[in-house]
């Protein structure tokens, strides 16, 4: 029994001090805290509404019956892509600088399906269902369905991008090394998986012959291209705030390195896009409406242009500021062009890509789909909460990273108090 | 085989809907035990016979509260050696809709604050079947037909190899023996899945609670057909399931002031629709998707 009693006590001990290390901080991490709690509370609201009166409260329409919900569900798995491009670098190739901060990119992977997984339930017209959908409980229509490969393919993710770096960062707060042969095959099994939910959501697309403009085969290799710009711009982003809260090292190698992958993974996105666009407007047949609408307008409709076009630059120009090494390695070009790529990737992922989808509908039908304040707040509370739960992650791993929470110090604690009744017992 | 299968499923199901339960058990003694029952009501085709029962005497109270009339709920099964034909002669439609309005009044369809239609007739330039691009969904002139122009109207094909069936996570959609796609309005999640791979715009969506008044309310109806829906379900033509495995013609057919609309049983050589497949110019809407629609628009020949 004693030892259980010990390891209950431990633990105890473990969540104890973990809310007291969420719950101290400066002033600013409370106004940020705060801040994302009061933009939750505002989501859940709206959200509440939607959940009452139904999807009638979003501008959605039975023309274009997916908007800004499933736009951000399809740019947030790409988001969680980004975890890879630290671990292949990192566990692969050794690359010292990254292995060191590997732990908070499968952190933020997380954090990023869990944002993608709320963007599908709040898009669920009705939620209160929800467990029809659950493998074994419900009666999911596995392997038919793209969305039900993407339920198991997402919550996978999740699950390894949770289990890896918490099974790492238990270890390094008993003082530890990871043994590597039990935890390696977890972090090479996440690298295909990592590319499989990508594929599965662009397939979730792919394969609807009812719509050509996602009914295109290159739309997989644009998903992982893309992915692997917006994710790794992010995380240089998240990198430099780390590092300036807390005592984590985080090399500026690492963050160029990160940078030239973003290259070479922009190139790759412009790349296919133009193959794609070429194919669309050369052979110019009536598939090419969707392509029209994005980004010349149809007949008269032109809400996404701008968007497009703004997107196309900032792509472009991420592009050439991440190519040429002298603006790669300063640290403010280098913000500038992630914050393009956050940015662009958005718009040319999220609802430059599922709106267009929808226009024009399959009976030719155009209408215009502009998300409405509602949609806005609640998907404001979603990201809120993304970065809320990354931030309460981080609080807790950094200071493992560095070694100011560890259980030495728990055993000191122990020993000291053994010690003392050890000696007040002896004394007479 | 199958069968081993499914009471292992089940199995783990109930097991599994227990536990569910009993976890939510807090939440859920807050609610009443309709509200429970509702929330664990299992897909219709899984139940027993006594659990249909149960959840049709349910219905029926309920319809009775809210419409203040007692509905007819049926729950019959396809007919043998059945499957349903539909056939439209364009060079006779007049694009007068009378079957659109007959359709939702059959059907128990919203009127207001989302009108839903389940046929939607396309007004397209003479000399092009082809590209809706130009169509016009929405023309309103004093009288119809009007010059220059053809009608195109449109509903679910019933695809003997339908998309939507295939995409939806969670079987709550499937197609009958007699050929219908059908929706379990009670296991739809409301994920619209389906909507984004109908290539002909079968499907609609109830985006909030549906608007259907105590008078208009058709109170015979079909399960898998046109009893009233909830909020945020999916929903589509069923060729007025309620009256077809009655031996009636669906609420289109009938309303057609031109007799443009036939309806018959393609496994029969003797019925109408075997007649126009065999004897006229028949062709399908988006034939090279593969979809193999049930639905054939003909010409006089």
């Amino acid at each position: 029994m004693e030892p259980i009693g010990n390891i209950a006590r431990e633990t105890w001990h473990f969540y104890k001090k973990t809310l007291f290390l969420v719950t101290r901080g400066s002033k600013i991490y409370y106004t940020w805290c705060l801040s994302l709690l009061t933009m939750i509370i505002i989501g859940f609201i709206f959200y509440w509404k939607q959940y009452e009166m139904g999807l009638i409260e979003t501008n959605l329409t039975d023309q274009v019956s997916w908007g800004l919900y499933i736009a951000n569900f399809t740019y947030l798995v790409g988001m969680a892509a980004a975890a890879v491009l630290l671990v292949i670098p990192a566990y692969i190739y050794q690359f010292k600088p990254i292995k060191e901060i590997v732990v908070f990119g499968e952190l933020f992977a997380a954090s990023c399906m869990v944002m993608a997984i709320l963007f599908v339930m709040v898009d669920l017209g009705r939620l209160d269902r929800f467990w029809h959908m659950l493998p074994f409980i419900g009666s999911m229509n596995f392997p038919a369905s793209l969305l039900a490969w993407d339920v198991l393919a997402l919550n996978g993710y999740l699950l390894l991008n949770l289990f890896i770096p918490i099974y790492l960062l238990v270890r390094s707060y008993y003082g530890k090394k990871p043994n590597w042969k039990f935890i390696l095959p977890f972090i090479l099994l996440s690298i295909p998986w990592a590319v499989g939910i990508h594929t599965v959501t662009a397939f979730l697309y792919n394969g609807l012959s009812a719509r050509p403009f996602w009914n295109a085969s290159i739309l997989a290799p644009r998903f992982l291209a893309s992915a692997f710009c917006s994710g790794p711009a992010m995380i240089i982003i998240i990198f430099q705030i780390i590092r300036r809260v807390s005592d984590i090292k985080i090399e500026d190698s690492a963050l160029f390195k990160v940078a030239e992958l973003i290259a070479y993974s922009m190139f790759l996105n412009l790349f296919l896009l133009g193959a794609e666009i070429f194919k669309e407007y050369y052979s110019g047949t009536v598939h090419m409406a969707s392509f029209k609408y994005l980004f010349e307008g149809l007949h008269e409709h032109t809400a996404l242009v701008p968007w497009i076009w703004t997107a196309m630059a900032m792509n472009v120009t991420a592009f050439f500021l991440f190519l040429i090494p002298s603006t790669r390695k300063r640290l403010s070009t280098l913000n500038l062009g992630c914050l393009f790529i956050i940015v662009g990737v958005w718009i040319e992922k999220g609802p430059g890509f599922v709106i267009p989808g929808f226009v024009p509908d399959p009976l030719g039908e155009i209408h215009e789909y502009v998300p409405n304040l509602l949609e806005l707040m609640v998907s404001f509370g979603i990201w809120a909460t993304g970065l809320l739960i990354f931030t309460l992650l981080m609080k807790v791993a950094i200071p493992i990273e560095t070694g100011e929470f560890t259980h030495i110090e728990y055993e000191r604690g122990v020993i000291t108090k053994k010690s003392l009744e050890y000696l007040n017992r002896g004394m007479p | 085989m199958k069968n081993k299968n499914l009471t292992r499923r089940e199995f783990i199901r109930n097991l599994s809907v227990t536990a569910l339960a009993g976890a939510s058990l807090p939440l859920l003694s807050s609610c009443s035990k309709e509200e429970v029952e509702d929330f664990l009501q299992k897909h219709f085709l899984e139940m027993t016979e006594e659990e249909k029962k149960q959840v049709i005497a349910k219905l029926e109270r309920r319809y009775v509260e809210q419409f203040g009339k007692i509905f007819q709920i049926s729950t019959q099964e396809a007919l043998p050696e059945t499957l349903w034909g539909y056939g439209l002669e364009l060079s006779r439609c007049i694009g007068c809709r009378k079957c659109v309005y007959a359709c939702a009044q059959e059907n128990n369809n919203s009127r207001y604050a989302r009108q839903l239609h389940w046929i939607r007739v396309l007004r397209l330039k003479r000399g092009n079947l082809i590209n809706f691009e130009d169509s016009e969904h929405y023309y309103a002139p004093e009288t119809v037909p009007e010059k220059g122009y053809v009608y195109l109207p449109v509903q679910c094909q019933q695809c003997q190899n339908p998309p939507c069936v295939k995409v939806c996570p969670i079987h709550a959609t499937w197609q009958e023996p007699d050929g219908v796609v059908v929706v379990d309005y009670n296991w739809c999640i409301g994920c619209r899945y389906c909507i984004a791979a109908c290539p002909y715009k079968g499907r609609v969506f109830n985006w909030g609670e549906p608007n259907l008044s105590k008078d208009e309310a058709n109170p015979n109806v079909h399960y898998f057909g046109n009893r009233p829906r909830m909020k945020c379900v999916v929903e589509k033509c069923t060729f007025c399931i309620q009256r077809v495995r009655q031996g009636r013609y669906p609420a289109c057919v009938e309303a057609c002031p031109t007799g443009s609309r036939k309806f018959g049983n393609l496994l029969d050589p003797k019925s109408e629709i075997r007649y126009i497949i065999e004897r006229k110019r028949v062709f399908r809407l988006r034939e090279e998707l593969n979809t193999e629609p049930k639905f054939y628009y003909f010409f006089e020949s």
